[in-house]
């Protein structure tokens, strides 16, 4: 019993970093119908920006949080300007190839600047772990939860009450249609680019003190976070946070469970077993159009 | 599809330059890497007939590839079967595994057929990376026995040049047969429009599951030849990269090209070749050429290239007159 409030606490924990990803991905999805393969290298990069601002420079917490996040979503501004942007006929498999392009690139930017060597970052609060029915719960996993669903509830505002982030909606209802009532629908898409590479930053930067980092830490997060994206429901924001949370519980119940080899192929069954299932997602209210 | 005439010509050409190259070609390094380029061509072929031709998206065929790979590793190695019995196991349990995950999958499309390969593949590399009592785990699988028919040994060389290219022959000519058939005309009619050919009665999910079986055969076959060329395999080389690198040949080289798949094949093996002068900046250069091409040519480069040929071919028309 003790083992298993653990490991619902480290799922929870690690779940809610899928969450901030799928997050990402699936909002990035429903506005601008593209699937981004590069996701988890600003994943990557928002942990490397953390490494180097916090650790390494010695800044305050907020700083190199709000400094990190600007930088790396200054890199997917300016990864959809000269990559996206200039495809002449945009189709899914081009757009596939040109992210899968961007991660390869990315990885090698990475490698070069921080190194191959993995690296650690220390917990982001010192106080002492709290004990709850026998298992350790530390402050910093309360953090992390409660910092993501803050994340998560923030676009949800910005989606629903803000003037842009309804024009967004509209964008990704109808792009045309949102273009002839005046909304500039390209830049709202570079906006889409941007809040999804800062959520992927942030996700980083959550996932640095609790996972060894290195420059190929990226990929498996992104795909992760495409498999909690879909067992919610691509394109809807909650279904995607439920989904992510889902997958972190079940991974290390799974892990702790069964076996730890078996860890990443759990989040591979369950997406296969959505998509043969309910391949609109677990959460989704629409029935899914399957192309 | 094209005339008789035209097919056999290409053909000769094809089998004199292969095997002009054979024989001219001294250099063992040099021969390696066309051997490469021919394995990687089985890949790209296959998998061409499943993008180019039914316009299915696979991110997972590198199980396929594996799947060859090991079967014939874990059947020739471990129980001393020879390998041309486990190639036929090898493509026997490929077209099993394709017909059993093609079924449901298949019944998808777009990016979401995109992300049920993609997690297949991720499935069966985690297979081969845990099952380490059959695999070997994570750090390969060694001591694959050489090929051999009678008293004629394939080493890595000349003989397993000819062995592959034969092989890549083959498959060419498979594939051209399945393509000039009814069946390639309703493959074609897929990618067009999918409710349209089933509206004028061409049963689509058989004929997809059809050639994803047929891809996935002869991505079993070139696992087979990559198994026991290099003699030592290991999970990584049948990774999600590996698939993503198959997809980007077929797509770099041309799509729906039987030709492009070939070039395709040879420029991603010979890319890291060369790029391996750069050490470093090689990942770099390597995801900057994907964009690139992508951007600008994203028909691939047998089609960008030939537009540019023949926009150039018009210019200069213009200036004579």
């Amino acid at each position: 019993m003790q083992e298993i409030i653990q490991y619902l606490f480290s799922g929870i924990t690690t779940g809610s970093i899928y969450a901030v990803i799928a997050v990402g991905l699936s909002m990035l999805y429903s506005s601008t119908e593209l699937i981004n393969f590069s996701h988890g290298e600003f994943v990557m990069l928002g942990a490397m920006g953390i490494l180097t601002l916090w650790v390494n420079a010695a800044l305050p917490l907020p700083l190199a949080f709000l400094l990190t996040v600007v930088a790396v979503s200054c890199v997917g501004m300016i990864f959809e300007r000269l990559a996206i942007k200039t495809v002449k006929k945009p189709q899914p498999i081009t757009l596939v190839i040109i992210t899968v392009g961007a991660s390869i690139f990315l990885r090698g930017v990475a490698m070069i600047i921080w190194g191959k060597d993995p690296f650690s970052v220390p917990s982001f609060s010192s106080y002492e772990s709290i004990e709850i029915a026998g298992a350790a719960l530390v402050p910093q996993s309360l953090f992390i939860v409660f910092a993501a669903f803050i994340l998560a509830g923030a676009i949800h505002l910005f989606f629903k009450q803000t003037l842009t982030g309804k024009a967004m909606v509209a964008c990704a209802v109808n792009k045309k249609a949102a273009w002839l009532s005046g909304i500039p629908s390209e830049s709202m898409g570079v906006l889409a680019f941007i809040i999804s590479t800062g959520t992927g930053a942030a996700a980083g930067i959550f996932i640095a003190p609790i996972t060894m980092g290195s420059y190929d830490m990226g990929t498996m997060l992104g795909l992760k976070g495409f498999c909690a994206a879909m067992i919610g429901g691509l394109g809807s924001l909650w279904g995607a946070f439920a989904g992510g949370i889902l997958l972190g519980v079940l991974e290390s119940l799974g892990a702790g469970l069964i076996s730890s080899g078996l860890k990443d192929a759990i989040a591979f069954i369950l997406l296969l077993l959505i998509l043969y299932i309910c391949p609109g997602g677990l959460f989704s209210a629409k029935v899914a159009k399957r192309f | 599809m094209a005339e008789p005439k035209k097919i056999l010509i290409e053909h000769s050409i094809f089998l004199a330059v292969v095997t002009l190259c054979g024989f001219l070609i001294e250099n063992t390094y040099y021969l390696q890497i066309l051997t490469f380029i021919g394995i990687n061509t089985i890949l790209a072929l296959g998998l061409n007939m499943l993008m180019g031709y039914a316009g299915q998206v696979s991110l997972g065929h590198a199980a396929f590839y594996g799947i060859g790979a090991y079967t014939t590793a874990i059947l020739s190695t471990t129980f001393g079967l020879s390998p041309w019995i486990a190639l036929l196991c090898a493509v026997g349990l490929a077209l099993l595994i394709a017909f059993v995950v093609g079924l449901p999958t298949l019944k998808l499309s777009g990016y979401y057929l995109g992300m049920g390969t993609l997690g297949f593949g991720m499935i069966v590399n985690i297979i081969f990376r845990e099952w380490s009592s059959l695999t070997g785990g994570s750090s390969g699988f060694v001591g694959i026995p050489m090929l051999q028919i009678g008293s004629i040994f394939f080493e890595a060389g000349r003989s397993y040049f000819f062995l592959v290219w034969a092989a890549v022959f083959i498959a060419v000519v498979l594939c051209r047969r399945i393509l000039s058939s009814r069946m390639g005309r309703a493959l074609r009619s897929i990618h067009d429009g999918e409710s349209a050919s089933m509206a004028v009665g061409v049963n689509t999910h058989f004929l997809k599951l059809q050639i994803f079986m047929f891809s996935a055969a002869l991505g079993a076959v070139a696992g087979f030849l990559y198994a026991h060329f290099v003699m030592f395999i290991s999970p990584e080389s049948f990774g999600f990269m590996v698939s993503v690198k198959m997809v980007t040949m077929v797509v770099i080289g041309g799509m729906a090209s039987v030709w492009g798949a070939i070039l395709g094949a040879s420029l991603l093996t010979l890319l890291p070749e060369v790029l391996h002068s750069f050490q470093e900046y090689e990942m770099i250069i390597f995801g900057l050429i994907l964009m690139l091409v992508m951007i600008f040519m994203p028909q691939g480069l047998t089609r960008g290239l030939l537009d540019i040929y023949e926009h150039s071919y018009k210019k200069a028309g213009v200036k004579k007159f």
